[in-house]
């Protein structure tokens, strides 16, 4: 498959991988941001090619990890009302709320089905015209276009079924409140690719600016991971903090102008919104705009909008931040399980715990980890 | 999070409203393609969540592979100036 | 791939995973049928405590019992399966070939020669009578092609809504008439690891056949029966070693190669090793796979079927299963080791390694 296959090549692999361990001895952490790029690195096995000394921290961008139980509890409870379809992507539909999950909520008899698309769950809105369709808008700036364009079509066609329950999330927010967390000790960020289609370059740029870290926005496949690895090492090494795209073939320096309009034409920031695992965060959180109200699923319906804390046990703020690894929680293995996740790292296959649990078993990190604490 | 991959547009399916045919792998999805400038049959998009988020540029694709390919070839001049510097 | 050394991590997981399995669930979800974590929880949490026996316990695709006569002690295979496929017609088949499929492997992945099932039909009324013509017929050929036949059978119709159209139990009895002992429990290092063909056809054609995701493609079902193929190897491995030197026969069915391989690794203690980069996927499975976020190791197989052999009859065997029509893409996908125990791990076409687990439940499109 073109634009995915060249960059698969395991022989360069091997090469890109020795010149990174041959640039530095030093010890780096370097974070990638999103959840996609921790499956890449667990599904390809990257940290095992990668040097000892360059450690990958894996951060909080998974919207299935990060949304919060109370708001899970509230799609939840939409879900149960009579005459409702709730469209959910198939990432949310073994979430844990509080109590329950949506699958759980399906087994119980609510009509909830998983959609690829907003615009599938406008479809089916039009094709059930006696009932109400909800669709569960997750996901950061890649993904808020997608549900802001089928709001905009549904006001186009009149469509008076349909709403959206919107738990859309920024990025930049939560970087700069993990950067400036005191426990933080990071070198350098691998960036979002993905959500730098839709914002471009410069609103990382505080990143290099501010705090003098160097991004380079990635792309997902294992190559383009392994190279963006190299050019944050190789900023560090020449003392540079700089925004730079790996990406280029995707993501231009602009972004998506036209997806910005949309997203702006249809969303409002909130206040705050919260975070699993790293708390409430000030304009992280996006809302439909007044003049949409009528397609917000929040006004529409009542919920109990509690919010529900994180275990206590769960560590997971400690791992989203790189302060602590997967198996250092004390619940991690015991009481959290893919199975039965207490914290949002074991939620999705792109948590950091749950990639640990089902991919990582054999890692070299954790065997280094291992070799440290005399195991 | 934000899965998206790369297909190739086989079809304009339907100009007013943007949507168009794309293919990835041998299999085919209608997708929608307002938030790029215009679409083409041939050109490659990224595709995410029934949605176009951008073209690829393929200069820019040959540009990485091209570094890429530079970095995964001249490990033995590496190796020649690492010696020459120790 | 390199040296195993254990970790505070890999401890950890062990445990948690060698668990005794019990059922913490208050209902049943579909992540109970869907072949993974949650499914095993079920049957060893739950069916297990109420109905154990040394037969059952063995938790195989088939039970295989002697039958005292006066003459001789036959060795017999008996197994059962329910189809509930949506959509009823799909590209390569449908819910009635399935049905008999079905059954007449999970009769031959013990090396049983399958001789005869039953048929038990649940039909929502208002279900069309030319629908159901067309799935008899369809039966009956491939009844027909594995040289079996339905010779009981039972009918039920229930209100509309109280089943999706048409149900199909089938259950098959053999006879096996090798020497041989084929259990998943019988992996043993040094034995290699085969596989029949591509991955994922099965479950990527049903997935796309219902519609939901709108997505198009030419791809069909590799519904087929394997008892020739199975008959064929059992005359390969008989012709060099003897019956025996095949140890484990498994159809990767629901939960897909992924899960067959864990169960195998379980039951025998031994690590299993496959090599991404070895294992076939068409195109088009690919394809979707790449689109929806999946993994084509979990997604269902109909007329595949997993072999773990002796070292020594690994190469002509794998020779002869690609003379049979059902297994021209046969290839070696791994092997077998002693450590880490219960564990299939994979060398990825990237270079690196990984783990690869049974998930919880059913394989979800992971978009967002």
């Amino acid at each position: 498959m073109k634009f995915i296959d060249e960059y698969r090549r395991s022989d360069l692999a091997h090469t890109l991988a020795e010149k990174i361990a041959a640039m530095t001895d030093k010890r780096l952490k370097i974070m990638e941001v999103c959840g996609g790029h921790t499956h890449a690195i667990f599904k390809y096995g990257i940290e095992d090619l990668l040097p000892l000394n360059i450690e990958m921290i894996h951060g909080p961008g998974c919207p299935v990890c990060v949304i919060p139980l109370g708001r899970v509890d509230d799609a939840i409870s939409i879900a149960l009302q009579t005459d409702v379809i709730f469209t959910t992507f198939g990432d949310a539909m073994r979430v844990p709320g509080s109590k329950t999950s949506l699958l759980d909520a399906k087994a119980a008899g609510a009509d909830v089905r998983m959609v690829y698309s907003p615009l599938d769950a406008l479809r089916i809105a039009k094709k059930n015209p006696d009932r109400h369709t909800v669709f569960l808008a997750l996901g950061f700036e890649t993904t808020a276009p997608s549900t802001a364009m089928t709001v905009l079509q549904a006001d186009k066609e009149g469509v008076e079924n349909f709403s959206v329950f919107c738990n859309h999330i920024t990025i930049v927010p939560a970087l700069k409140a993990m950067l400036d967390s005191p426990d933080l000790k990071l070198d350098g960020f691998l960036g979002p690719g993905h959500v730098s289609t839709v914002i471009g370059l410069r609103p990382y740029q505080f990143v290099a600016r501010d705090y003098g870290k160097p991004v380079a926005v990635s792309g997902f496949e294992p190559l383009d991971v392994l190279q963006s690895v190299y050019m944050v090492v190789k900023q560090i090494v020449e003392g540079r903090a700089e925004i730079e795209n790996q990406y280029g073939r995707a993501v231009s320096p602009d972004g998506n102008r036209k997806a910005l309009e949309v997203l702006f034409e249809v969303f409002e920031p909130r206040d705050f919104f919260e975070w699993r695992g790293l708390g409430s965060i000030a304009h992280s959180g996006m809302k439909l705009r007044g003049k949409y109200a009528r397609f917000d699923a929040e006004l529409k319906f009542s919920i109990p909008g509690l919010r529900v804390a994180d275990p206590k046990a769960c560590q997971c703020g400690e791992i989203l931040k790189g302060v602590k690894k997967p198996w250092e929680c004390k619940v991690f293995g015991t009481a959290c399980t893919p199975e039965t996740p207490i914290g949002s790292c074991m939620v999705s296959s792109e948590g950091a715990c749950a990639a640990y649990y089902n991919f990582g078993r054999l890692s070299k990190v954790a065997e280094r980890h291992g070799a440290q604490a005399g195991v | 999070m934000c899965l998206a991959i790369p297909g190739k547009i086989v079809e304009i399916v339907d100009h007013e409203n943007s949507i168009a045919k794309v293919e990835v792998g041998g299999v085919r999805r209608n997708i929608n393609t307002g938030m790029l400038d215009d679409a083409r049959v041939g050109d490659y998009v990224l595709i995410h969540v029934g949605f176009a988020m951008s073209r690829i540029d393929e200069k820019q694709a040959q540009e990485t592979l091209r570094i890429l390919e530079e970095l995964g070839s001249y490990m033995e001049e590496f190796e020649q100036f690492k010696t020459a510097m120790e | 791939m390199k040296q195993f050394a254990t970790s505070p991590l890999f401890e950890r997981v062990e445990r948690a995973r060698r668990r005794k399995p019990k059922i913490k669930d208050t209902h049943i979800t579909l992540a109970h049928g869907s072949g993974g974590k949650a499914m095993h929880e079920l049957i060893e949490g739950l069916f297990l405590e109420y109905l154990r026996n040394p037969l059952l316990e063995k938790l195989e695709d088939q039970a295989v019992f002697e039958i005292a006569s006066n003459h001789a002690r036959p060795r017999l295979a008996f197994t059962t399966d329910s189809y509930v496929v949506d959509p009823i017609f799909f590209p390569g088949g449908d819910i009635g070939s399935l049905a008999v499929h079905g059954t007449v492997n999970d009769l031959a992945m013990s090396g049983a020669r399958p001789l005869y099932l039953s048929a038990g039909f649940i039909i929502e009324e208002g279900f069309p009578i030319a629908d159901l013509k067309r799935i008899l017929s369809s039966m009956r050929e491939a009844a027909l092609e594995a040289g079996v036949e339905v010779v009981t059978g039972d009918t039920k119709v229930v209100q509309r809504g109280s089943a999706d159209k048409l149900f199909i139990n089938t259950a098959g009895i053999g006879v096996i008439e090798h020497a041989g002992h084929i259990s998943a429990s019988r992996a043993e290092a040094g034995d290699k690891v085969i596989l029949s063909g591509a991955i994922g056809d099965h479950g990527t054609t049903i997935m796309i056949a219902r519609g939901e995701l709108e997505l198009e493609t030419e791809i069909e079902s590799d519904t087929a029966p394997l008892n020739s193929l199975v008959r064929e190897m059992l005359d390969e491995a008989d012709s060099i070693a003897g019956v025996r030197a095949i140890h484990c026969l498994r159809d990767p069915t629901r939960g897909g190669v992924a899960t067959t391989l864990n169960e195998i690794a379980l039951a025998s203690e031994v690590c299993i090793q496959i090599y991404e980069d070895s294992i076939p996927v068409r195109r088009e499975v690919r394809g979707a796979c790449e689109i929806l976020g999946l993994d084509p190791l979990y997604v269902a197989n109909e007329g595949k079927l997993i072999a773990i052999v002796a070292d020594e009859i690994a190469q002509p065997m794998v020779m002869r299963m690609k003379e049979n029509v059902n297994g021209r893409d046969t290839c070696i996908i791994g092997e077998v080791k002693i450590e880490p125990p219960g564990i299939v791990a994979m060398q990825t076409g990237f270079g690196g390694a990984r783990i690869v687990d049974m998930l919880v439940g059913e394989q979800l499109p992971r978009i967002c």
